[in-house]
C-alpha cells in the first residue's frame, strides 16, 4: 500500500534507530547514514537505550520475548520526530508488526501505531521525505542492488533505492537475475535450514556477481551479512557494502537539494 | 454422535460472524471492466478460441451444412456422431452428409464402439464467451455429454448472436442458477496437457481437434 | 496394479531430504527452470497490477464470506445435492473417507477405479487403501499417471510430475507400459498415455474426482481441468464419487466466476482451462450417458481445527492454485517431495499442521525465510507469512489460556531454543546490560568462534566490529568537544 507522505515536512530533528546488527556488525554503515542525514542539515538523535527491534524472536514465534524487547524501544522516541532505520526489515518490523504485537494492550498499541507512522527506512526517507537530489562524486562505478524481501513487499524500498541511485549520474545500476528473490537469510532460518539458506545465498551471490558490477549494495543488515559472508568465504573479490556507506562515499549534494 | 454431527458441532463452535455478501461487489467488478462492443463479440470470440488451437470457420447460417461437408471431406471423417432429435441433426440428415451416426441409444451398449470407431461428433452450443474464447455446451437427453469428449474431433456450432462478453454475463443473462442441466460444460479448445516438462501437447484424453462453425448473418464472409 | 512405495514422512526427515535436492545440480536446474516458466506465464496474465489487486480483494471477499457461513452453506449444499440425486457422505478422518469410498466400490463389485486429479484423495492416501482392499485405483491425469507409474507421489499440486524430465518419463514408459519402445517425443508419450487410459475409462466401474468449487445454492460441483480425463472419470463409469474438503463450498454460481478466473491464471498462467465441468447430478431418466450413481465425500481431516481460530481460518481460503509454491524460493530449491506432505510449499506449511498435527510437521512452518513472495501472489490473499509465524508460536508454546490446543501443540519446543529466546529478551530488554554486552563483544571479538552452527558452512564467521556504533558516536562527540 502506498504510504502518504504529504504530511511529512522536512524535519529539523530525527531519531536514528541503528538496529542491533548495524550497531555491532557494521557500525560504519550506521555512522555513514548519520553523516548523510547531517549533511542534509538535520540533527540526528541516537537514543542510547536502543537495542534491537525484537524481530528475531517475533518471527520465530516467541511473541512474548519480542514484546519484552519491543516495549523498551517503544519508549525511546518521546518527541514527534521521524525515526530513521538503516535496515529495511527492522523498519518493517517497527512499522507493520509493532501494532500487531501490542494488539491486546491498548495504551502500548496506541503508542506503537503512532510510532509506526514515524518510522522510515533510510532510503525511503531520503527519497520521499527529504526528496534529495544528490549527484554522484568520484569515479564512475557499476553497482547491483539487493533489497530485503520484507522491506520490498511491505514498503517498496527497492523503488526508493533505485530512484536514489538512478539519479546519481556516474553510478550505473545493473539488474540481476531473479532480483526480487530472497537471499536466504530469514533470521534464524539461516541457522535452522543451513543447506537451503546456503543454496539461496549462493544463487543470489552468483546473480549479483554475474552483472559485472563493481560491488553490490543493500540497505538491510541481515541480507548484507548473509550475501557478503557468502562472497567473503568464496574469496573471489566481489563484495557488498551497505547502501549508506556507498552513498556517503560516492555522492554529494547538488544545487537542487533543499537548503 | 455421527461423523456429520461431529463436524457440524466443531464448525458451529467457532465464532464466525457472517460477513457481507459479495454479490454487489462481484456485479460492480464485472460492470467496471471494459466492454467489448456487441458487434465485436463474435469476432473477439473467434480470435480467442483460435488462439486456443481451435479451427474456426465463420459461415452464413444457411450454409453451415455445406461447410461441414467440406470439413468432413478435408479431415477424412468416416463416422460423424450426431444428435438425430435436434434441429441441426435433422438438417444434417436431410442434407445427406456422409458417415452420419446417430447417438440414439444409451451409451452402455456401445461404449467400445464410441471410443474406438467414431471419428468426430457435431454438437450445438448454448452460446460462447468472447473474453476467453469459450464454448458453452449444455448436453441433454438428445445431445449427450460424451459427444464433446470422446471422439477425436469435436465440431461445434456457435451462433454469432449468442456470444456474450464474459462467463459472468452468461450465468446471469441465461439464468443458470435457476435450472442447470446434469452436466454443463465450458470448452476452450481441444484437450491438452503440459504435464511432461511443461511442453504443451494436444489430444490428452479428449478431442484432439476442435472445429468451430461460427454461424453469422447472410452477408458474412 | 501399481502400489505406492513412497509414503509421506513429514517433519523429521525434512532437512535431510532438502539437503539431498539442494546438492543435486540437475534437479536444482530443472526446478528453477520450471518455476521460472510458471512465474513468467502467470505474470503475463496480470499486466495491470491495480486490476489484479481488485480481483484479489474480490476473491478474498468471496472466500471469507463463504467461510463465515460455512456450516449453513454445507447444509444447503448437502440438501441441494440430495435433491439432485447425489448421495452425500461426511468423513472426519482419512480412514473414514477411505471406508466410505471402499464401501461404495464393494457395493458395485468394482475392480477398477479411474481417478481424475484430486489432492484430497492424495491427502487421505486413497490409492493405498483401495489397493489394500483389492481395488485398482488408477490415476488418469497425465502427470498423476506418470507419478503413479513410477511409484512416487506428486511433487506439485498442479503439475504432479514437474520433477521429471521427458527422458525419465520415456524410460519409465518403456519399462512399465507393455509394448512401448523408448521415445522422448512428448506428443508420442502423451498418445501412449491416452491409449492406455482410454481402455481403462471404458472398463472402470467407478470414477473418482476432486472438486474445485461446490455450489450450495444449486447443489453443483465444478471441476477445472485441461486434459479431459476429469470429464471421463465423472461421465463414463457407472458410479462417480467426488471427494473434497469441507472448505470448498461457495454460496452461488456467480461467486465461482472470479475465483475460477484467478485460479487458472495464477496456477498455470492460463486465462481459462480447456474444460470447466459443471455437474449437477447423475444421469436423469431419458439421458443416454453419465453416471447412474453419484456421491460426494466431504472431508474434514483437520480443517475444522483451522476453522476454530479466526486467524488460522484464513488457511481455508485456499483454492489450490499452487502459485505460492511456484514463487517460493525454498520450494524452487528443494521441490515438492522434500516436504514429505501431500501439499508442499507455503500452503503445505500452513495446512499440513492441521491435517497431520504439529508433532509431525512443526519443522515446516520454520522452513521459510518469510520473504513474503507467497502472500504477494496468493489470489485469495492468504497472509501466509503471518500464519507461518503463528504456527511457529503454536509449535513452540503451550496453548494460550482459553484456547484449545492444536493437534501436536508445542511439539517443536526445545529447551535450548526457549532458553535462547529468554536470553535474547533478557539481554535486549535491558539497555544497560546490552551496552555492557556490546562493549564486551567488541573487546573480545578475537574470541568469536570460527565455526558458528549452520552459518559458517557457507559463510565467513559473524564477527563483531572493533567498536560498536554507539562507541564510534561517543568518540566523535568527544573529538568535537
Amino acid at each position: 500500500m502506498e504510504r502518504d507522505y504529504s504530511a511529512a515536512g522536512r524535519p529539523g530533528d530525527v531519531y536514528f534507530f541503528a538496529t542491533c546488527l548495524v550497531d555491532l556488525f557494521c557500525p560504519e554503515a550506521g555512522l555513514d547514514a548519520i553523516q548523510l542525514l547531517e549533511r542534509e542539515g538535520i540533527r540526528v538523535h541516537f537514543p542510547e537505550d536502543q537495542t534491537c527491534c525484537g524481530q528475531p524472536a517475533y518471527t520465530s514465534g516467541y511473541a512474548d520475548e519480542a514484546r519484552q524487547v519491543a516495549r523498551v524501544q517503544l519508549g525511546l522516541f518521546p518527541n514527534d520526530w521521524p525515526v530513521i532505520v538503516p535496515s529495511g526489515s527492522c523498519a518493517g518490523m517497527m512499522r507493520h508488526h509493532y501494532p500487531k504485537l501490542f494488539a491486546e494492550e491498548p495504551a502500548l498499541r496506541a503508542q506503537a501505531e503512532a510510532l509506526s507512522e514515524r518510522v522510515f527506512e533510510l532510503t525511503e526517507f531520503f527519497v520521499k521525505v527529504l526528496k534529495v537530489n544528490w549527484k554522484g562524486s568520484g569515479r564512475p562505478t557499476k553497482v547491483a542492488l539487493h533489497t530485503s524481501c520484507s522491506a520490498r513487499r511491505e514498503m517498496g524500498t527497492h523503488l526508493h533505492a533505485r530512484e536514489l541511485l538512478g539519479r546519481l549520474g556516474n553510478v550505473e545500476l545493473l539488474n540481476h537475475s531473479h532480483e526480487s528473490e530472497c537471499c536466504g537469510f530469514g533470521g534464524t532460518f539461516a541457522v535452522r535450514q543451513p543447506d537451503i539458506s546456503a543454496a539461496m545465498a549462493g544463487d543470489k551471490a552468483d546473480a549479483l556477481k554475474e552483472t559485472g558490477a563493481d560491488a553490490f549494495l543493500s540497505a538491510d543488515g541481515g541480507c548484507l551479512m548473509n550475501i557478503d559472508g557468502t562472497l567473503a568465504k568464496r574469496r573471489d573479490g566481489f563484495r557488498g557494502q551497505h547502501l549508506a556507506s556507498f552513498l556517503w562515499r560516492n555522492t554529494e549534494r547538488s544545487e537542487g537539494d533543499a537548503a | 454422535m455421527s461423523t456429520r454431527e461431529n463436524i457440524f458441532r466443531k464448525l458451529r463452535a467457532a465464532s464466525a460472524t457472517t460477513l457481507p455478501s459479495p454479490d454487489a461487489a462481484i456485479a460492480a467488478h464485472y460492470a467496471s471492466l471494459p466492454r467489448t462492443a456487441k458487434d465485436r463479440l463474435a469476432q473477439e470470440f473467434a480470435e480467442k478460441i483460435a488462439a486456443w488451437h481451435a479451427e474456426v470457420h465463420a459461415v452464413p447460417r444457411k450454409a453451415w451444412v455445406e461447410k461441414l461437408k467440406e470439413v468432413v471431406a478435408a479431415k477424412g471423417i468416416a463416422t460423424l456422431l450426431y444428435a438425430p432429435a435436434t434441429a441441426h441433426g435433422q438438417a444434417l440428415a436431410a442434407a445427406g452428409v456422409s458417415g452420419l451416426k446417430p447417438y440414439d441409444k444409451p451409451i452402455d451398449g456401445w461404449k467400445q464402439e464410441l471410443f474406438e470407431n467414431v471419428d468426430a461428433a457435431i454438437t450445438r452450443t448454448r452460446g460462447a464467451i468472447a473474453e476467453t474464447g469459450t464454448l458453452i455446451v449444455w448436453p441433454d437427453a438428445d445431445e449427450p455429454r460424451l459427444m464433446s469428449l470422446v471422439p477425436p474431433i469435436h465440431v461445434a456450432l456457435v451462433d454469432a448472436d449468442a456470444v456474450v462478453p464474459t462467463l459472468y454475463d452468461a450465468i446471469v443473462q441465461q439464468g443458470w442458477s435457476a435450472g442447470l442441466p446434469t452436466n454443463a460444460l465450458l470448452i476452450t479448445g481441444p484437450s491438452k496437457t503440459a504435464d511432461i516438462q511443461q511442453t504443451l501437447a494436444y489430444g490428452a484424453h479428449g478431442p484432439k481437434e476442435l472445429v468451430v462453425l461460427l454461424l453469422t448473418g447472410e452477408d458474412a464472409q | 496394479m501399481t502400489t505406492h512405495h513412497v509414503q509421506f514422512v513429514p517433519g523429521s526427515e525434512f532437512k535431510r531430504r532438502a539437503a539431498a535436492v539442494v546438492a543435486d545440480p540437475f534437479l536444482r536446474k530443472s526446478f528453477r527452470g520450471a518455476m521460472d516458466f510458471l512465474m513468467m506465464k502467470r505474470a503475463a496474465q496480470f499486466p495491470d497490477p491495480e486490476l489484479l489487486e481488485r480481483q484479489r480483494t474480490l476473491a478474498e471477499h468471496i472466500r471469507r464470506y463463504s467461510l463465515s457461513r460455512l456450516p449453513e452453506l454445507l447444509e444447503r449444499l448437502e440438501a441441494n445435492l440430495q435433491k439432485n440425486g447425489v448421495q452425500v457422505h461426511w468423513a472426519e478422518t482419512p480412514d473414514e473417507a477411505n471406508a466410505i469410498i471402499l464401501d461404495i466400490c464393494r457395493r458395485h463389485d468394482a475392480k477398477l477405479m479411474v481417478k481424475g486429479k484430486s489432492m484430497v484423495s492424495e491427502e487421505v492416501e486413497l490409492n493405498h487403501a483401495m489397493a489394500a482392499a483389492g481395488v485398482d485405483a488408477l490415476e488418469s491425469d497425465m502427470g498423476e499417471y506418470i507419478v503413479q507409474l513410477a511409484g512416487e507421489k506428486p511433487s506439485h499440486i498442479i503439475m504432479p510430475a514437474i520433477h521429471k524430465t521427458k527422458q525419465q518419463i520415456a524410460e519409465l514408459f518403456a519399462e512399465k507400459v507393455p509394448g512401448v519402445a523408448y521415445t522422448d517425443d512428448v506428443d508420442a508419450l502423451i498418445q501412449i498415455g491416452r491409449q492406455v487410459l482410454r481402455r481403462k475409462f471404458m472398463e472402470a466401474e467407478v470414477g473418482l474426482s476432486g472438486v474445485n468449487f461446490a455450489v450450495a445454492e444449486t447443489g453443483t460441483l465444478c471441476l477445472v481441468e485441461n486434459e479431459g480425463n476429469g470429464r471421463m472419470c465423472t461421465t463414463v463409469p457407472d458410479v462417480h464419487i467426488a471427494i473434497t474438503g469441507i472448505e470448498k463450498v461457495v454460496e452461488k454460481l456467480e461467486h465461482v466466476v472470479p475465483l475460477f478466473g484467478l485460479l487458472t491464471r495464477s496456477a498455470t498462467g492460463q486465462a481459462i482451462s480447456t474444460y470447466f465441468n459443471v455437474i449437477t447430478g447423475p444421469r436423469k431418466p431419458g439421458e443416454k450417458d453419465g453416471p447412474r450413481e453419484m456421491h460426494l465425500v466431504l472431508v474434514d481431516n483437520g480443517r475444522s481445527q483451522a476453522y476454530a481460530d479466526e486467524q488460522l481460518r484464513q488457511t481455508l481460503q485456499c483454492i489450490r492454485c499452487g502459485a505460492c509454491m511456484n514463487h517460493c524460493p525454498v520450494y524452487t530449491r528443494i521441490g515438492g517431495h522434500a516436504y514429505g506432505t501431500t501439499y508442499p510449499g507455503p500452503i503445505g506449511k500452513i495446512v499440513s499442521p492441521h491435517m497431520l498435527g504439529l508433532g509431525a510437521t512443526h519443522v515446516l512452518p520454520g522452513a521459510s525465510t518469510l520473504c513474503g513472495a507467497c502472500g504477494e501472489v496468493c489470489p485469495v490473499k492468504i497472509p501466509i507469512p503471518d500464519l507461518l509465524i503463528r504456527l511457529r508460536e503454536e509449535a513452540t508454546h503451550e496453548a494460550k489460556p482459553g484456547h484449545a490446543p492444536l493437534a501436536g501443540q508445542g511439539a517443536g519446543k526445545t529447551a535450548l531454543a526457549a532458553l535462547a529466546f529468554k536470553g535474547f529478551a533478557f539481554l535486549y530488554g535491558r539497555p544497560a546490560l546490552y551496552r555492557a554486552f556490546a562493549w564486551a563483544a567488541t573487546r573480545f571479538r578475537f574470541l568469536t568462534p570460527g565455526s558458528q552452527a549452520g552459518w559458517t558452512k557457507s559463510r565467513t564467521p559473524l564477527k563483531p566490529a572493533a567498536k560498536s556504533l554507539r562507541e564510534l558516536l561517543a568518540e566523535r562527540r568527544n573529538a568535537r568537544n
